[in-house]
């Protein structure tokens, strides 16, 4: 069981999360100039590391806000959670 | 349908050489699961490609092989997943005589329940797919499924009653190990070389061919290389920068301390997600769906495990007192479409086979039949042609998600 700390709620258990997948992905601008290899990596394609992952997750049973944390996958390891903003999550 | 209580053959006292690495061969395998086995077998037999060696960075069959809940079964929807699992079991059921091996395939049919309304038609309908395709299939009633599975609660008492389930009586279940043992000791005889404690970190390519493998234990120069690296594709295809539509999650299964035989064939159910059948030796041996998250560690959560266990005692009451023993968990790439990608790469003699999500060990003889068909000839097999990478930019989906009988 992830113990994950929410930006607002502090810490909480994993049953209380849901998991967005990576994050980051901005749905493309002019997409009537987009070919089919640029649709294909915007919908199927993701980062899939052995090590820290910069990744979303929403607070389903608490506060139900968004944010992005980076997590080790391979040790489970979470640092910066943050609000979900537009900026690559760094810290 | 009675559970057999047989135990498995005594191993021999050698089943595979331990040699050391050549400096390069005609093909080398990434990865000595049973992907990987079968492929050299099929590489050897089918094609008599006899100058292999299969890498594998841990042991032999010591990956997802060894941590699989040995279903076999080929009920699929999809035309397309049909012909591959399909083609999968007629091989299963020649192979202890082929491989001079018993592996305890035992063909106690598989219980695939539905729960609800939606589930009753949408099952009703794959079992007539399957009836189209050649695949053996019933649609049975809760008072068939109480004769054929008494242990299972068909009561109306419980939140999701069972109100019907297609039954695959060819399907079952096969000792794993005692399956890559038996693939592995006939390739062995064949020259297949298995290299075990060999990582490999990358490629040697030549513009964009590749020409070998990057090991811990030096270079390896390669005609063709194959990868069945399960989890760890993309980590490797990353290197070369193909961008493949994996996700690496773990998944995990677990096994109760060994009981009377009381569980006749195999019960799975997608509405509530867990899939249970006893061992041959007396375990219950449960599984579900994967862990949300991406991750390596091969360690999942307390909270898949704990749905899984409140789902099997509500359709199996008399197993809760059943102590759980073991817990483990296996790094399984999944695709957007839960179908796996096997085939050719932009690489000029780099081909994959990736994604099998939760559903790699039923398939693992058909694959290997098709992948080396595949590495032989660079060409796919008719089988696995849809199941190129470029179907996700045609956007021609084996969509067998949710149609695929559970959940991935």
């Amino acid at each position: 069981m992830l113990l994950i700390r929410c930006p607002w709620c502090g810490n909480r258990e994993e049953t209380e999360f849901r998991y967005g997948g990576q994050a980051h992905v901005h749905h493309p601008q002019d997409t009537s100039t987009l070919d089919d290899q640029a649709w294909a990596e915007y919908l199927f394609i993701r980062d899939n590391p052995c090590g820290e992952l910069a990744e979303r997750w929403v607070h389903t049973a608490g506060c139900r806000r968004w944010f992005n944390a980076i997590r080790d996958t391979a040790t489970n390891r979470m640092r910066a959670e943050l609000p979900s903003a537009r900026k690559p999550v760094t810290r | 349908m009675g559970a057999p209580r047989h135990v498995p053959p005594d191993p021999s006292a050698r089943l595979w050489r331990n040699p050391e690495p050549k400096r390069g061969y005609d093909v080398v395998i990434v990865g000595a699961g049973g992907h990987g086995l079968a492929t050299a077998y099929y590489l050897a037999r089918n094609h008599g490609i006899r100058d292999i060696a299969v890498l594998e960075r841990g042991w032999l069959a010591g990956g997802n092989m060894a941590r699989n809940t040995m279903i076999i079964r080929s009920n699929y929807l999809l035309d397309e997943s049909a012909a591959l699992y399909n083609h999968a079991l007629n091989l299963w059921e020649q192979l202890p005589a082929e491989l001079d091996h018993d592996f305890l395939l035992s063909q106690r049919g598989v219980l695939n329940l539905a729960h609800t309304e939606q589930e009753v038609r949408d099952a009703r309908r794959r079992s007539f797919a399957n009836e189209l395709n050649g695949v053996d299939t019933e649609w049975v009633t809760p008072e068939e499924i109480a004769e054929i599975c008494p242990i299972l609660n068909t009561s109306d008492e419980v939140r999701y009653p069972v109100l019907g389930a297609t039954l695959q009586r060819r399907a079952g279940i096969a000792k794993h190990d005692h399956v890559a043992w038996a693939l592995a000791r006939k390739s062995d005889e064949m020259g297949v070389d298995f290299i075990q404690g060999c990582e490999v970190t990358g490629f040697t390519t030549d513009g964009d061919r590749v020409t070998g493998v990057q090991t811990d234990l030096g270079p390896i120069a390669a005609g063709r290389v194959g990868l069945a690296a399960a989890g760890r594709t993309s980590l490797l295809t990353d290197t070369l920068g193909i961008r493949l539509p994996l996700q690496s999650h773990p998944l995990q299964a677990l096994a109760s301390e060994l009981l009377e035989p009381v569980h006749p064939c195999v019960v799975m159910s997608n509405h509530v997600h867990v899939y249970c059948s006893q061992a041959h030796k007396g375990e219950l041996v449960l599984g579900a769906g994967i862990d949300p998250y991406n991750g390596y560690s091969r360690r999942g959560s307390i909270r898949t495990i704990e749905n899984q266990l409140a789902a099997a005692v509500e359709l199996f009451p008399i197993f809760a007192r059943a102590h759980m023993i073991r817990t483990w968990a296996g790094t399984v790439d999944v695709t957007p479409d839960a179908s796996p990608i096997i085939g050719p790469t932009p690489y000029e003699n780099l081909f994959v086979n990736c994604g099998w999500g939760t559903g790699g060990f039923k398939a693992t003889p058909g694959v290997g039949w098709v992948f080396a068909h595949t590495i032989a000839t660079g060409e796919p097999h008719p089988i696995n042609a849809p199941y190129g990478m470029e179907r996700f930019t045609t956007g021609a989906l084996i969509d067998e998600h949710g149609a695929a009988a559970v959940a991935h």
